[in-house]
């Protein structure tokens, strides 16, 4: 009120004051929005947005997509070069019905590659999930209460940390690929649970160092003087702030889990190949990528498109991450 | 400092214990056992032939019987099998109070003894220590090419700031992070071994009969694996470098040897150079860390016969002492890697203490 008056009595002085209250009436920035439009501005993450984008848009649609059914067998066009491709090493010209060429079983490359996005899109937020919850939680508890309890988790990450985390996912998924929970979800839910295992321990590590470095703050003291309770402080007040952190360090998961996935295929440890229509995960770039690597001489294509594909994706993602990190976090800008 | 060492190796104790815990769980969890699996469809093979076999490597007992084995080397079984258990490098006692038998096997984890691999019928430790040479060849190898080309870059990059040359080394520095090596490895060899047929697609050399050493054949073979690992150290190396190389040539002292005349060169490469070193210590256990875990990935990859094609294999085969032994050793050399790393950053930087 007393700022209209003002502004009324034409004078020089109550003018400035009339600006000064036209700034603070401008609808105040949040942080999140300040983040949000420092990460329009680059270009790389945007970039890395719109072709993850793509590939979920793909890997959701994968059935409208492709142009054959990935599992449907052409005898007599078995390793068919791509459509540009004139005259093969197997001496077979390339027709524009298979767009990438076909396998050994006259498989369409370009379709099970689409499918294949669904494996490695799962296969990246699944886990990446689970660890996040696991992680924060077990991080905030560790930061906040320290003690005892802090300690017995920090020598569990210690352990997880020792070891190479391939080796780890080698023996679990060559010790448990016979069981029931093997075969769940085609070998699938093994691999969650295993990358689960292995990557809760670095977020629970970072978001413990938050933890530590906030709950010296003096906000957390002064709602602690009013009587909040230790479970509104680490959800209310610690939580929010560590967001930053978790989101920057799930941009760098989700590609971690892709590569993977990747190498155990290619390994033969990843998903089972399915020859069941009705599955969803019918074959993945990893298990494309051990095919590829023995029809290399035959037809390329096998390995060199699941190889793109999970080069755009990984590379995408940390674009995304990278940005994201800068927008967050704009201190850590190089 | 000794006394932070020591307190570092007795934290490291409790680690190693849950490692092999950990690992041994794990290897017990498959179903069936390393005997069916290697006889399956044998008909020579009787149930009760198995059954001794299993017997003799202990495969019969509960987990925590075998992992106690497995640690102190000593196998306790029930009832008094003095008479069944004594052969020749196995001592037995009865203990009647509690009703068992005792055997010492004179191995043991704890006793330095990881064991013997059950398809090789050697110890681990044997194939283990002939396997290091190769590990070590090519670790050391893609270190020493990270270094040499990486801190360079980065210092030329900090020094020309802004230039084509500083952007296009971020920009590379950016991909390699980013590009699993695991991915490298393929496109690589179908490049340059498939399509261009340069260099070989995997293996340390030739085979041959006579198997002598031959330098150039042995470089030819590297040559791929070791610029894959490489790869990563490369655009880790350099974008330190670059920060810590910038940030030095904004303090104080590289004003002061500016205004007393020194050559440009003797400032960046004298006075700059050497602190911006400081920082690059502190990352070198990670690296060996990183090393270690990546020659698992490329040796499978390059069919390179060192350690971790080693335990990839037994692991592959369900030959548990090795998969064990080799694991555990792999996290002995991870524990002592970052160990040194912190060790390093307190020699070189008089600034750090230990508390």
């Amino acid at each position: 009120m007393t700022t209209t008056a003002q502004t009324q009595t034409p004078s020089a002085k109550s003018a400035s004051a009339a600006e000064t209250a036209k700034v603070l009436s401008r609808p105040s920035r949040s942080f999140w929005r300040d983040a949000w439009s420092r990460l329009l501005h680059n270009k790389a993450a945007v970039a890395g947005a719109l072709v993850i984008l793509f590939f979920m848009f793909v890997a959701i649609f994968a059935p409208l997509l492709a142009p054959h059914n990935p599992l449907e067998l052409n005898s007599g066009k078995g390793f068919l070069p791509p459509m540009w491709v004139e005259n093969s090493s197997t001496g077979k010209a390339g027709t524009p019905e298979f767009i990438l060429g076909t396998d050994n079983l006259g498989r369409d490359v370009l379709s099970r590659v689409i499918y294949g996005a669904r494996v490695s899109m799962v296969v990246g937020f699944i886990p990446t999930l689970i660890i996040v919850v696991v992680g924060v939680s077990l991080g905030m508890i560790s930061g906040y209460f320290g003690g005892s309890t802090d300690n017995l988790l920090m020598r569990l990450t210690d352990i997880v940390y020792a070891f190479p985390d391939l080796l780890f996912f080698i023996i679990v998924m060559t010790a448990l690929r016979a069981t029931a929970l093997g075969q769940f979800l085609n070998g699938l839910f093994l691999l969650f649970v295993a990358l689960a295992l292995v990557n809760w321990v670095g977020v629970a590590r970072l978001v413990r160092g938050q933890v530590l470095s906030l709950k010296e703050k003096d906000f957390v003291l002064a709602s602690r003087a009013v009587g909040a309770k230790d479970t509104r402080i680490m959800i209310r007040h610690i939580l929010p702030n560590s967001l930053g952190v978790i989101i920057v360090a799930m941009a760098f998961l989700i590609p971690g889990a892709i590569i993977t996935e990747a190498i155990l295929g290619y390994l033969g440890l990843g998903l089972r190949p399915s020859t069941d229509p009705t599955d969803i995960f019918i074959t993945s770039w990893g298990s494309m990528l051990l095919e590829g690597q023995t029809a290399i001489n035959n037809q390329p294509w096998i390995l060199l498109a699941p190889a793109i594909a999970v080069a755009l994706v990984v590379l995408s993602f940390n674009f995304l991450g990278d940005g994201l990190r800068d927008a967050l976090d704009p201190r850590l800008r190089e | 400092m000794t006394r932070y060492i020591i307190r570092r190796l007795l934290q490291a104790i409790p680690t190693l214990i849950g490692i092999s815990i950990l690992s041994f769980i794990l290897v017990n969890a498959a179903p069936g056992d390393p005997i069916t699996m290697r006889t399956f469809g044998d008909p020579r093979m009787t149930e009760e032939a198995r059954e001794i076999l299993r017997r003799q490597l202990g495969l019969d007992q509960p987990a925590i019987v075998q992992y106690f084995a497995w640690m102190t080397g000593l196998s306790v079984r029930q009832g008094d099998q003095v008479a069944m258990m004594t052969t020749p490098g196995n001592t037995c006692g009865y203990i009647g109070a509690i009703n068992v038998t005792v055997c010492d096997g004179g191995g043991g984890i704890l006793r330095g003894d990881l064991g013997t691999s059950i398809d090789t019928k050697q110890p681990v430790w044997a194939r283990i220590v002939e396997r290091m040479p190769a590990t070590l060849e090519l670790g050391i190898t893609s270190l020493l090419l990270s270094l040499f080309i990486g801190v360079p870059l980065g210092v030329l990059s900090a020094v020309y700031r802004g230039s084509l040359f500083d952007n296009l080394v971020r920009f590379f520095a950016v991909i390699f992070r980013a590009i699993p090596i695991f991915w490298m490895a393929l496109i690589l060899i179908l490049v340059f071994s498939v399509v261009l047929g340069w260099l070989p697609t995997g293996g340390r050399q030739t085979v041959s009969l006579t198997q002598e050493f031959n330098l150039g054949d042995r470089i030819r073979h590297i040559i791929l694996p070791a610029a894959v690992l490489a790869f990563g150290g490369i655009a880790g190396f350099s974008r330190i470098m670059r920060t810590e190389t910038l940030e030095v040539l904004h303090t104080d002292y590289i004003r002061t040897a500016q205004a007393k005349g020194l050559s440009p060169n003797n400032v960046w490469f004298v006075h700059a150079f050497r602190n911006a070193l400081i920082p690059l210590m502190t990352v070198m256990g990670p690296a060996i860390v990183g090393v270690l875990g990546g020659a698992v990935v490329v040796e499978t990859i390059f069919a390179w016969p060192g350690m971790g094609r080693l335990t990839v294999n037994a692991a592959f085969q369900q030959d548990y002492p090795v998969v064990l032994g080799a694991g555990m050793f792999f996290a002995v050399l991870t524990i002592i890697g970052y160990m040194l790393s912190d060790i390093f950053y307190a020699v070189v930087d008089p600034r750090v203490r230990f508390d």
